[in-house]
Parts: C-alpha cells; structure tokens; sequence
C-alpha cells in the first residue's frame, strides 16, 4: 500500500464511517455503539499491523531520523498549500496512544444512553482531526485539523455534558480559538517570509551542504519550480522571487538556517538592498515563537491559560474527559515540539527562561490547586495541568549552550522525557478520568468528602484504580515515574533552583493523590448519597481500566523497549540539530562582534583582540565534532 | 473642439455597435455586444411589465420570466469562460462609461449567480404572492442591473446611478409586505437614510468635478496625480478631500459601515428575510466591488484599455484600425476632459504622485473597517431577533471584506502581485459570502414559514424536530466564524495573508494592526453565532410550541443543502474558484 493510501484511510476512515453511521437508525443504539468501537478497533488494527506488527517503522539507523511514510502531493498551488502527511518517532507514539485511547474511549461510552448516534458521529470525527493533526506535515493542513476538533469537542460537552455543560464547552471553545487566532497569525508570517529558493541553494541539491533535500519531502512541482526560478534568474539578470511554503520541515531547515538563507539570496537594488530579503530573521521567529507558543499553551494547559480545562473536564461526560486529557492536551505539547522549536529556534533560545517558568508554574501551581479541590474530578483535572507542566519544562530546558559547551544530552533527556511524560499521562490520565467515570456513574456525585469505604464495596474496583492513581503519582515501576525522573534530571544542568522545584512537586503530587485515595476508597463503609447503587463493577469496566493498568506497568517497567526506542532517533537528531544551531549562533555573534571592533578599532594593535576572538569561538567547534564523532 | 460632427457620430456609433455596417450586426467586442447582460436583464424586466396586460400572458408565472431572463443573462456573461480571457486588457464601454474587465465579468458573474438562486428562493418561500410577483421580481431585475454597473462604473455620474438604481427598487422591496407597519417603517427608514447619503455623495461628486474638471475615473487620477506632482495648493485639497470623504458617505451606506449603518438591523428587522437576503448579498458585493473602483481610480493610474469595436490587437495588425483607435482614444478623452484638448506628455503623473491619495484612502478604510467590524460584533451580542443578528454579522462582514481594501492600496505600486492577491482574496470572501448568507436567510424565512417566529428562542430544540435544517444553519453559523474546515474560513484566510504580505512587503504597520482586529473579531463573534447554535441543539424544546411541519425530505430541504454544501466542500478543492478570483484582479492595475 503506497504511503499516501494508508495514511489517508488511518486519517479519514472514521470520517468517512460517519457517512454509513448515518443511515442506521437511530434507535438501534446497540448497532451503533458495536460500529464505532468497531471503526476505531479497525483504526488501531491497521496502526497496529501497518507499523509495528509488519515492521513498517524503522526506528534505528539513518531511516528512523527523519519522516517516514511521507507523501506530498499538491493541493492548492496558488497558496503552495500541500497535501503533505507523514510520520516520525515523535508523531509515532501520539498516533499509537490516540488510537489506543479512542477504542477505550469508545469502550467506555456505553455510558452515553442520550442520542447515542449523535455523539457516535461527533466521536468519529473528532477522531479525523487529532489523527490528523498529529500526521500532517503542512502548516496549513495542520492547522485546519486543530480546528476541526474544536467543533465536535464543543458538541461532546455542551450536549452530553453535566450541569453546566454550557458554560464548559464554550469556555473551551473560546479559549482554544483566542489561541488558534494568534497561530493563524503566526502561521501567516512564518509563510510570507519563508523562501524555498534560498533554502534550495544552501542544500545538497543545490550545491550547499546545510540540509538534506530529500529529507524535506518538497514536491516534485516545487522543486521544478524552484530550478525554474534560479534558471530565469540566472538568465535575465534577477527580479527575484521567493516561494513560499507552509511545508513544516522546510519551515524547520528556513529556521535554523535562517542567515544562510538569506546570504544565499540575492540582495534587492542598491537603494535598498533589504527590499527582496524574505527569510526568518530573529525577530520574526521571537514573535512567531511567542504566538504559537500561546496558541500552545491553551492546549497544553499551562498556567494562566488553563481554566477552560477543569471546566471542560468536570463537565464533559467520562470518555470525552478521558479523550481530552488523554489525547487532546498531547496536541499542545506536540505543537511545541514539532514547530515552535524546530522553525522558531531563535525565540525558544532567547525565551527559554520564560517556557521554562510557565512549566514549572503550571506544575506547583495544578499541583496545589489540586490539594484543594472538593470535587474528585476537579482535582484529577488540576492534576493534568501539574502533570503537563513538565512537559512544557522538559521541552523548554535548552541546557545546550556555551556554559555546557554546546553538550545536548541532558535537553535530550527533557525533551524525550516530555514525550514519555506525554505517553505515559496519555494512559494513566485517561484511567483516573475513567475511574472517577465509573463511580460517578453508580453514585451520581463526585463530592471528595462524601466518599470513603469504597473499598469494601467495590474490590476489583478499588484494586485497579490504586494502581491506576499509583501511575499518575509517578510511582517507580508505573508509567508517571519515568517522565517525571527524566525532566527534573534534565534541569539539574538547566537550573538547580527548577529541578529542586519540580522534584518537590512529586511530593505535592503524592500528597493530593494519597490524600484522594485514602477519602474516596479507604475508611469506613460508604454511607453517602446512592449507596444502594454501589454495585461490584462491571466486565467492561474491568477490562478497559485493567488495560489501562497493563499498559502503566509495562511502560513503567520496560520504557525503553515500548516507548523510548520509537523516539530516540528522531529525538536525538532534532536536539543535536538544534544544538549546534546554538553553537553556530554563538559564533556568528562572536564574528558580528568582532567584525564590529576591528570597524572601530583605529589603532593597528587592536587587530589583536578579534584574532583571539575568532580562535576562543573555534574551540567549542572542535569540542563538538570530537563529541559527535565519538556519539556516533 | 474642431471636430467634425458627422466624424463624432461615426465614432459614436462604433463605439457603441462596432464596426459593422448592418444596424442589427454588432461586433463581438462592441459595446452593446459586452453590455449583452445587462441588456437582457432590461428585456426581463419590460416583458414582466408587459406580459400581464394579456390574458395569456397573465398565465406566464412570473417568476419563470424572472428566472429565465437570469438564467440567460448568466449565460451570456458566462464568467467561466469569459475569464480564462481571450483578451489581456479591459476595455471602456460606452465612450468611458462602464469598464469592461475581468473584474467586471467575475462580479457580474456573481451577482448574475445570486439572481438566479434568489428567484428560485423566493419561488420556494412562496413569499410574492400571485399579484405582487410581476412587481417584485422586476424589481429585483432592476436592483441587479443597478448592482452589475455598480461593478463595472468608471465614471463618477455612472457611480451615482448605478448606485440609485440599486437602492431605490431596494427601499420597495423593504416595504414588500403591504399593511405590516414595520415592513413600511423599514421601507420609510432606509429610503430617508438612502436620500441623505444619495445627496451628500451627489455633491461630493461636484466638489471634486469641480477642482478637477472631470468625472472620467481614469484621467481623474491622471490629472489628480500631475496636479500633486505640481503641488496642490491647501484649499483644493481641502476641497478634495471633503469631496472624497462625502462619496466616501454614498458608499458606507451602501456597505452598511459604521457610522452609517443605523438603517441596517431596523430595515433587516422590517423587511423580510428573502429581501435581508438580498441586500445583505448582491447589495453588499456590488458595493465592495464599487468602493474598489472609486478608491482604484482614484489612487492608481488606470491600466491602457481597449476601445470597443476595433479590432483586437491580437489579430492581423492594420495601420488603419490602430489609427483609429487612436483616435477614438483621443476623442473619448476629449469627451471627459474638455480642458484640455490632451494630456502633455511632460504632464503625465507617476504612479508615485497618487501616494498620498492611496494612503490617506486606505488609512480611512482601515479604520472604518475596524470599527465597522469591532462594532458589529459587538452589537450582535444582544439581539434576540435572529434577522438583527444576521444584520449586525452582516455588517462585521462588510468590515472584514473592507480590509481587504487598505491591502490593495499599499501594495498598489510596490507589489502589484500582492496587491491583486489581495483583490482575489476579497472576490474569494464574496463568492463564499454568497452561500453562507443567502444559506442563512433562506433558513431563517423557511423557519419562519414553519413555526411563524424569527426570534432566537423560539429555536429552542429544534434539532429533536428537523435535524437537518439545525445542522445546516449550524454550518453556515459556523462558515460565517470562519472556523475551518468551512468555507469562511478561505475568505478570511485569503484576506488575513494579504494583509500580511502587505505588511511585510510595505512595512506598513496598520495593515498588521487590521490583521490583529481581524483575528480578536473572529474570535468574539463566535459568541453570538454559538448562541444560535445553542438554542436549537442544546436548550430543551418548549412545551407550549404548536407543531409544525418541516421535513428534510423536500425540495426546501434540497435546496438548503444545496446551499450548505458548498461551504463543506469547497475547502476539498478551492484551488479552482481561487485561480477565477486571480482572473479576476488581473485588469485593474497597471505593470
């Protein structure tokens, strides 16, 4: 199956299912249910099959660096807007976990007994757009999967929602938009001042040696173009013209080789020699990191733009809560990784402090508020927000600088420690929301003090859900342990007073999760409201959370083997990429610098200082290619 | 003048005919024969007068004549192949009147497009009754007339009636309901407002003839930029600038922008929705396409048009046809310029000299636009009656679409590229405006067939009784956001990227600041249409409703899908309608 095929029926399978979905009627609720469990179960067979089964996913060697399954095909040429999806080791385990989590998902709303066709639908195609936006590879396309998952997430909870569905929903709805705007924003000035044709000549393909053609899965088209236009310009003098592009990878090469490219362009008439210039300067990429860094951060949730989320969650019925906290939120922090940092570098570095300081905000902040919560599954939302915040910490700790000589193993480490922390919340988030789901379902309040003794009642219930909340406390052994280790590491090189914050949250976090454990299943029989209805839980119920279960403890045991080897590859070449970026960003300053004081400099004997200049920048080159010999 | 009257009538005649010899056989780039819509748009409305006089003509309906005096009105402005352009360059119609050029076919199109599904709209929503049908759809013929030469003026006297023409069968058509005190009170209210602002612009037009002693758009904007070039004294362009503001006035009226927008939401509220659909559509796009004319001839130098009835360029050169159309260009700007007998050379402006004119337009366009939007989405907060909410959103749109506009005038003479992308991108917001809000209103007059009511909350659970209505109106709610993967989203998306590419080219900050407003409206709109949304598939159905009747299955249901479809499926594959559009903005500038 050729890659354009399959990527396409793992995006648009349950949109297009929703088409037969509409022509079962309505009040065959079981039929209903069986088919989208069935068209998600299909969904993860072909993941499945496609890329681990059938080993159709290189993660060692050259292959596993760079995108896999990619295709490019046009789609609309006169904005250069591309029909370009594939997959890498960061998208890889997102695809995995989103298919995983909708088939439990999916599992879990039986639940759901009003217009049970109308949330399948919804259900489906909210299915479309994240699949969708963790594969595509165009900014555009991207961006219009982002949205599309806004409209049937507003539905899932303004319509099957609790009391206050409305409030919710909208709030979410809001919340996202504001920050998608700025992205759009964003997404704009990225895209005017991109140019592939001065991309072209600093790579292989053009003669340079800064990046891999092959590796940016520019179209055919494009690329004909692109020789065209260099073809002409040559030709007939120049009235050059740039090509834009909202292809992310070249994005991400137009980023980090921003000054290349724009030496490589021809400069405009004398009178204004800036007048062609159409590159990523320092400036833009500050602004456009900040814009989509918001728009990120909404999703994420980070502090202060998370207060849609305790919202959304305490009113989203339990599969929708399970799907946002699981899935959803993992957007936020893919768009970080995938485009903030790779296409904006110049603002993750100048911003650094401030990415960081939102993390580490978000985790002590979610992490009280979630000491103080009343209700169950407040506190299992606010838990999110803490838990994410290392996400937001590990991606932002860009410990490579002068001061570390340019070593990127410990942002390595943060970084692949923000993924696992992504994987591993995707889980352990998705159990305690569908645990809370499953006593709410029974007692019809979710009042933390009005809990207690489920544990006599409910065994294999309780069983199961200490070990779930056990993996969101970040127990070692269980999957919350393994992100939380790897991020706070990491920042021990970064800064010592955030790593001694971020280790002390883990006793925040142990704190409320206990505290929570101990009022809802330990102590005295339940007496509270609907004790009759406390009955032992169900097969389904077991079987979903006991997968949830399997899946922490594997994780938490054998990371490596299960998460950690997708990611490594792609991972390690993005830091490293990004890394000597720094490096090289040092030394054209030190250059600017130097080249600035022998301007000045009037007496002869100055002409001394930027030699010794130029030699002190050279050593930490030496440094790194001794280090990146003996890596690889 | 020393011309020979015998050699002006000669011209005349060409000019209008071509070069034929028959009085029946016109040239095919003759001005009759590129007015030909137009023209049967005319025939429609007098057969719709004649026809009832007979008995047998009684027995025609309406309506059909209507539609099919549309229908081939748009088969002969036939956009889709008129556009692919078997010629580079526009030409003036009528001695200068009108101006022929993609722009013109695009809109024309447009507007043409609109008649049709609005004739088979009102056919549906049964609203003219058997008697009023005849005056009705002549009516709304005329309006159309009116709104294709809105589209295609090149002269101020041309401006000011294409602009009547449009308006006063509109200001009847408020007050379509006979003996409903508010469909009068709206007829009276916009036909007031409408005489007021017809005035102002009406001496605006004069102060400006007067300073510069033309009317013709083209050499207005030659003579306008080798006065600057000169150096304007201060009390002309005192003069000058008050003058454009006042025509300035005719057009905000007419584009329902702050602060002449009062007549809106009150004529929406009083008239009926089929006529809110008419006005909030073919009105609001002739309008745009119009402020484009005014501010493009006067802030550009116009590109070198053809002259109807000489044969094209393209064909086997003759010394005798070239002379003479020569000549006829001297003769039309001799017609419009009688000053001066010609334009010396050494008096030729640069492109350059209209600087000012296009940054003092744009700047004022800029901030009219951002109040216009700001302020009608603000406004649209409150209402509870679903026709004034569509209106105040038809007025935040018009504000989105006049943004498009400061882009134009920046890049003008920059990045003529940019500048017609953003041209394009206005025409895109058009063409999908089209579906969304005659989707809108056609729901709107079709509910309140069925449960006899336009306010919001007696939507309430509409989703439990016709889902597929609620799900359509929802779309277009939704388009109307901008929220992708709907078509509003490509209008506002192809606007949004020109004002950045105009920033970045100009450097021009407030184009970067509209884009913000831009954005922060999208996202405060969403409120009032999510409010809608709400209330029909969320809030509990009441009680006390009578039941009515309002299947899918039908042909108004097949019709309103008809209109939603489009906004799902064009973000598919707008690559398409996106290259008409660049058709479209190809004529206007010069280089």
């Amino acid at each position: 199956m050729s890659n354009i095929t399959l990527l396409s029926i793992i995006v648009f399978l349950p949109a297009l299912s929703t088409l037969l979905l509409a022509f079962i009627p309505k009040d065959k609720v079981e039929v209903i249910r069986f088919f989208t469990l069935i068209v998600t179960l299909v969904v993860l067979a072909i993941t499945v099959g496609a890329f681990i089964a059938g080993g159709g996913f290189q993660y060692q060697g050259e292959e596993a660096k760079y995108m896999q399954y990619a295709f490019n095909e046009g789609w609309i040429p006169s904005f250069n807007i591309e029909y370009l999806m594939g997959m890498d080791g960061i998208s890889f385990p997102l695809i995995m976990l989103t298919a995983f989590v909708s088939v439990l998902a999916m599992g879990a709303s039986w639940s759901i007994t009003k217009h049970v066709k109308g949330y399948c639908i919804l259900f489906l195609l909210l299915l479309t757009g994240m699949l969708g936006v963790f594969l595509a590879l165009d900014f555009f396309l991207f961006y219009v999967f982002w949205e599309v998952m806004l409209l049937p997430m507003y539905f899932l909870i303004g319509v099957w929602g609790g009391p206050r569905r409305e409030y919710a929903a909208i709030k979410f709805f809001l919340y996202t938009l504001l920050g998608s705007v700025l992205m759009l924003i964003a997404i704009l000035m990225i895209y005017f001042n991109s140019d592939l044709v001065g991309l072209y000549q600093i790579s292989d393909a053009g003669g340079g040696n800064a990046v891999k053609w092959q590796t940016l899965n520019v179209s055919e088209t494009v690329t004909n173009s692109i020789t065209a236009e260099l073809e002409s310009r040559k030709e007939s003098g120049y009235e050059p013209q740039p090509i834009h592009s909202f292809n992310l990878l070249a994005l991400a090469a137009l980023g980090q080789h921003a000054e290349a490219v724009h030496d490589a362009q021809p400069v405009g008439p004398e009178s204004d020699p800036e007048k062609y210039a159409c590159y990523l300067s320092s400036n833009l990429q500050w602004w456009a990191f900040l814009l989509l860094f918001i728009g990120f951060a909404v999703k994420v949730p980070s502090v202060p733009v998370h207060t849609w989320l305790p919202d959304a969650h305490v009113e989203a019925p339990t599969p929708i809560s399970m799907i946002l906290a699981g899935i959803l939120l993992k957007m936020g922090g893919y768009g970080i990784i995938r485009i903030c940092y790779p296409i904006c570098p110049h603002g993750g570095y100048e911003l650094m402090w401030f990415v960081c300081a939102i993390g580490v905000v978000s985790m002590v902040y979610g992490a009280f508020a979630a000491l103080a919560q009343k209700d169950f599954k407040r506190m299992v939302a606010y838990s999110s927000v803490s838990h994410m915040g290392y996400v937001v910490l590990g991606l932002g700790v860009w410990s490579a600088t002068a001061g570390t000589l340019y070593n990127p193993d410990y942002w390595n480490m943060g970084v692949k420690g923000a993924m696992f922390q992504m994987i591993g919340h995707g889980v352990s988030s998705a159990g305690m929301f569908f645990m809370v789901g499953v006593v709410y379902d029974r007692v019809h309040h979710r009042d933390l003090d009005k809990f207690g003794g489920l544990f006599g009642k409910m065994l294999v219930y309780t069983a199961l859900s200490i070990g779930v909340f056990f993996a969101g406390l970040g127990l070692p052994g269980l999957c919350g342990f393994i992100g939380e280790v790897f991020v706070v590491l990491s920042v021990w090189r970064f800064s010592p007073l955030l790593a001694v914050i971020s280790a002390g949250v883990v006793i925040l976090t142990a704190g409320y999760i206990l505290w929570a454990v101990q009022r809802v299943y330990l102590g005295a029989e339940y007496k509270g409201p609907h004790e009759e209805a406390l009955v032992p839980s169900t097969f389904r119920e077991r079987l979903i959370a006991g997968v949830l279960l399997v899946f922490a403890i594997l994780f938490g045991v054998v990371p490596h083997q299960t998460v950690l080897k997708y990611m490594d590859a792609t991972i390690d070449r993005q830091v490293d990429e990004l890394a000597s970026w720094t490096q090289h960003q040092d030394i054209l300053a030190a250059e600017a610098e130097a080249k600035k004081q022998r301007e000045e400099a009037t007496e002869p004997t100055s002409i001394v200082a930027p030699l010794e200049t130029s030699t002190s920048v050279n050593a930490p080159t030496a440094n790194l290619l001794v280090r990146t010999g003996s890596t690889e | 003048m020393e011309k020979d009257l015998h050699q002006i009538v000669d011209h005349l005649i060409r000019d209008t005919k071509g070069d034929a010899g028959a009085l029946w056989d016109w040239a095919a780039n003759s001005s009759l024969a590129l007015f030909a819509p137009e023209l049967i748009l005319c025939v429609a409305i007098v057969l719709l007068l004649l026809l009832r006089l007979f008995r047998a003509g009684q027995l025609v309906p309406p309506s059909m004549v209507a539609f099919l005096g549309a229908l081939a009105s748009l088969y002969f402005a036939s956009p889709w192949t008129a556009l692919r352009g078997e010629f580079s360059q526009g030409y003036e119609l009528f001695t200068g009147m009108l101006v022929y050029d993609s722009l013109t076919i695009y809109m024309r199109g447009i507007l043409l497009l609109f008649a049709v599904m609005f004739i088979v709209f009102t056919r549906l929503s049964g609203i003219p009754d058997k008697e009023d049908g005849a005056d009705i759809y002549s009516l709304v013929l005329g309006a159309t007339l009116g709104m294709c030469l809105m589209a295609s003026a090149n002269h101020l006297l041309m401006v000011f009636m294409a602009l009547e023409m449009a308006s006063v069968p509109s200001y009847v058509l408020a007050g379509l309901m006979k003996g409903r005190r508010v469909g009068s009170e709206a007829a009276l209210k916009y036909s007031v407002y409408g005489a007021g602002a017809a005035g102002v612009m009406l001496y605006g037009i004069s102060l400006v003839a007067g300073v510069l002693n033309t009317v013709h758009l083209p050499t207005m904007a030659t003579v306008l930029g080798s006065r600057i070039a000169a150096g304007l004294p201060g009390e002309e362009q005192m003069v000058l600038a008050l003058g454009g503001l006042m025509i300035g006035v005719g057009l905000a009226f007419k584009l329902s922008a702050v602060p002449f927008h009062f007549w809106c939401p009150d004529v929406f509220e009083g008239a009926t929705a089929e006529v809110n659909a008419f006005l909030s559509v073919a009105s609001k796009a002739a309008a745009l396409a119009l402020l484009l004319r005014v501010v493009l001839g006067f802030g550009t130098l116009a590109p070198d048009r053809l002259s109807p009835g000489v044969a094209l360029p393209a064909a086997p050169a003759q010394v005798d046809t070239a002379w003479e159309a020569d000549e006829l260009h001297r003769f039309v700007s001799v017609m419009h310029h009688p000053g001066h007998d010609e334009l010396t050379p050494e008096l030729a402006p640069a492109a350059s000299d209209l600087g000012p004119v296009r940054s003092f337009a744009g700047k004022l366009i800029a901030f009219i636009a951002v109040i216009t939007c700001t302020f009608g989405n603000l406004a649209a907060y409150g209402q509870t009656n679903i026709k004034r909410l569509l209106a105040y959103s038809t007025i935040a749109h018009a504000g989105y679409m006049m943004m498009a506009v400061p882009a134009v005038l920046a890049m003008a003479e920059s990045n003529p590229s940019g500048a017609e992308h953003a041209v394009a991108g206005l025409a895109l917001y058009i063409f999908v405006y089209v579906f969304m809000n005659l989707g809108a209103f056609v729901i709107v007059a079709f509910l309140r067939n069925a449960i006899r009511s336009e306010q919001i909350a007696d939507y309430a659970g509409l989703i439990r009784r016709s889902p597929g209505i609620v799900i359509c109106l929802s779309l277009i709610l939704f388009s109307l956001v901008g929220l992708p993967p709907l078509a509003g989203f490509l209008g506002k998306f192809a606007i949004f990227a020109s004002l950045l590419e105009g920033w970045q080219t100009t450097g021009q900050g407030y184009l970067m600041a509209l884009l913000v407003v831009g954005g922060l409206n999208t996202a405060i709109s969403l409120f009032y249409y999510l409010r809608v949304v709400k209330v029909m598939a969320m809030d509990p159905e009441p009680e006390e409703r009578t039941p009515f009747e309002f299947p899918d299955v039908s042909l108004q249901g097949a019709y309103v899908w008809l209109l939603t479809l489009p906004t799902i499926l064009l973000m598919l594959n707008w690559n398409g309608i996106n290259e008409l559009c660049r058709q479209a903005a190809t004529q206007l500038l010069r280089g």
